[in-house]
């Protein structure tokens, strides 16, 4: 799950880690409210979208004046924003950030992820701040210093002191930057996040460290423990479609292609998508209906997929083990007597009772286009959705 | 042959009164496969559905009845607790079906196996099978084919199956069936069983079936290329169409900051010499083929 920079500054700023003075305003008079209670110029206007780059595409000024202030939020609130991460149709920004400008002396980028290949948490910095970090890592990865997090552990005073040497700091800097270090994994290990960026995290001209930017992801499979981070979703940036399919337990993710899909298992659901586009088409969206394809789940997930216009053809490819295919048959004749469903509909059942299930649908009154094999329902669903069949 | 269960394993299920438990309980009896004992803490002394002694902890399960491999059917905020006690226990083999663990809960699982050279199967994954033996698992036994010569490693559920499928109605029977599960921190990779599978002289050519995120697939690979490795493999990525930076149902199938993608998988894979499909519906007649060759 994402957050927004200041929901995450607003974690940070508890947890002890320097972040610059600034509320979020969600109208124009209210960032010039805020600009007035920091009560020093010049400040920072920052869209508020859940993606990178947004200086790049326009989302973020410098004000240094109310009337600066008044002019950049009328820009930014409303605009369509457009980052490399947002993809070519953009964000709609609704909320900003109006902080306090820092006097950034030097930028750093701070980050801990998981280390898939060592099963341990590493925590890393580098002297290119404000950088893309996946660009350092591929041109100058010498510039980038990595400590890990033992198992049981925490991020250790000496590893922390390892950071602070490693981006070449001194004097006083070395003990904030410490500090800030400790704090930024207690945060990642208390709200058991996946990824936390500060990119950049800097040192200011009176030589305080302070986190510029704040971008935290947390572990969805951990958000039972933490009601508050639950809370701080904003739904208004996730497609209603993938909102709506949550509610049911589907896990829909939509595309731009136009072939609909249905599938149990997450594998399954991707070789699905694969397959139809080697077959000449554009899968709609992923979806996963999981263990229990029953009518009640068959018939959200048709809803789900219809509700994408784009959609001109849907393909049922459904893999019975334990979940019996003519239980999964029926559910689907049931669903379609439920809901209208105005696309072709291409059925793929293999498994448990898959005989039966050819059956059941073969004795429908309903039109369905039954398929034999994995090659031979993406062949189907593919013509189907250009109106060759 | 076959790798990791047999004739010889005798199975404790944690969490045998919960309803997957059970439910799976009774499907791995029917196969055929040796379910010793049940855990599950508060109801030691009684008996399950199926006759089976139920005991408090995992450890006085494996005393009383020799378990020598334990599957794991807790929900996930108790899952993490349910594989440490797992590998405390005495057994050699943990299969941990559970979905949805946290990550922050599975790095001490993964030291404590590192530390102990217990085995892990998951967690979030179908389990193990070895056709007509043991059956250590969630998924449908009636698709294998026993006997066989072909072994199949997989990050997927479901897509397994598939692969499975298109194995035995082309008459190839299978030595054992792994899915490996599909989330970042997992017991046993790829390139763990590719060694297991080399050892096994009944396999003579293997599946892996990978997706998106991670490293994994590289890594075996790299290790195929670098050991000479002589068994035939047959590999397909799920998620080619895969869009960046969404997590495809599986917590570890995401590509992050460019890495990850099926693409750079599936040419580290053909540099390796895998035969390597594009279509998931191709996975069993390129097998056949490689066999032959």
């Amino acid at each position: 799950m994402n957050i927004h920079e200041y929901q995450g500054k607003q974690i940070f700023r508890e947890a002890g880690v320097p972040v610059p003075e600034g509320y979020p305003a969600f109208t124009v008079d209210e960032a010039v409210n805020v600009a007035e209670k920091i009560g020093t110029l010049p400040v920072m206007v920052k869209a508020q979208i859940h993606a990178g780059g947004r200086g790049k595409g326009g989302g973020v000024k410098i004000a240094r004046s109310i009337e600066e202030v008044r002019e950049h939020a009328q820009n930014i609130l409303g605009m369509n924003l457009v980052t490399h991460q947002t993809g070519p149709g953009g964000k709609l920004v609704q909320r900003l950030l109006v902080e306090s400008a820092s006097n950034i002396a030097s930028e750093f980028y701070a980050g801990i992820v998981l280390d898939r290949s060592l099963s341990k948490f590493c925590f890393m910095v580098s002297t290119e701040g404000g950088m893309e970090i996946e660009k350092v890592a591929e041109e100058t990865p010498e510039r980038i210093f990595k400590v890990w997090i033992e198992p049981g552990a925490d991020l250790e005073p000496f590893q922390a002191r390892q950071l602070a040497f490693a981006l070449g700091m001194e004097g006083t800097q070395i003990r904030s930057a410490v500090k800030t270090f400790m704090n930024l994994w207690n945060v990642f290990r208390d709200k058991d996040c996946s990824l936390m960026e500060i990119n950049p995290l800097i040192v200011t001209v009176e030589n305080e460290v302070i986190a510029v930017d704040a971008k935290i992801n947390f572990d969805g499979n951990a958000l039972y423990k933490h009601s508050d981070i639950a809370e701080m979703q904003d739904l208004t940036e996730e497609e209603p479609s993938e909102v709506e399919a949550k509610k049911y337990n589907l896990n829909y993710i939509k595309l731009d292609g136009t072939v609909g899909c249905m599938v149990n298992g997450a594998g399954l659901a991707m070789g699905t998508m694969d397959i139809i586009k080697l077959y000449g088409g554009e899968p709609a969206n992923f979806l996963d209906v999981g263990g229990v394809a029953n009518a009640e789940t068959v018939a959200h997930g048709f809803e789900i997929i219809l509700s994408d216009p784009n959609v001109n053809a849907i393909l049922i490819n459904i893999f019975g083990g334990i979940v019996r295919c003519d239980r999964v048959a029926q559910g689907v004749i049931d669903a379609m007597g439920k809901i209208e469903v105005n696309v072709p509909v291409v059925v793929r059942l293999e498994g448990t009772n898959a005989k039966a299930a050819r059956q059941l649908f073969a004795d429908s009154p309903l039109e369905f286009i039954v398929a034999n094999s994995l090659e031979d329902a993406a062949e189907k669903v593919v013509k189907a959705s250009k109106g060759e069949i | 042959m076959s790798i990791l269960v047999n004739n010889d394993t005798r199975l404790v299920v944690q969490g045998i009164t919960g309803k997957e438990g059970a439910f799976h309980t009774a499907q791995m009896v029917e196969y055929g496969t040796k379910v010793v004992a049940g855990v599950t803490p508060g109801k030691g002394g009684q008996k399950d559905a199926n006759d089976i002694p139920i005991f408090n902890t995992v450890a006085e399960a494996v005393k009383e009845t020799n378990a020598n491999t334990s599957i794991i059917f807790v929900p996930p905020p108790f899952a993490g607790d349910a594989c440490l006690e797992a590998i405390d226990s005495g057994v050699s083999l943990v299969i941990c079906i559970t979905e949805g663990i946290p990550a922050k809960d599975m790095v001490p699982v993964k030291d404590a196996l590192n530390r102990t050279g217990v085995r892990m199967i998951g967690p979030n994954c179908p389990g193990i099978i070895t056709p007509g033996e043991a059956k250590i698992g969630i998924m449908p036994g009636f698709i294998h084919k026993p006997k066989g010569n072909v072994g199949v490693i997989s990050r997927s559920g479901t897509l397994t199956y598939e692969a499975v499928h298109q194995l035995t109605v082309r008459g190839i029977g299978q030595t054992t069936c792994i899915g490996i599960g599909g989330d970042p921190i997992i017991g046993t990779t790829f390139l763990d069983l590719l060694k297991l599978f080399g050892d096994d002289p009944a396999t003579e050519g293997l599946v892996m079936i990978g997706e998106i995120g991670g490293s994994a697939e590289e890594e075996a690979a790299q290790w195929i290329v670098e050991n000479n490795y002589d068994i035939p493999v047959v590999a397909f990525i799920a998620g080619q169409t895969a869009p960046p930076g969404r997590r495809m149902g599986h917590a570890g199938a995401i590509i992050s900051g460019g890495k990850g993608t099926a693409a750079d998988k599936m040419a580290a894979l053909e540099r390796a010499g895998i035969h390597v499909c594009k279509s998931p519906a191709d996975i069993g007649a390129t097998m056949e083929k490689a066999l032959k060759l």
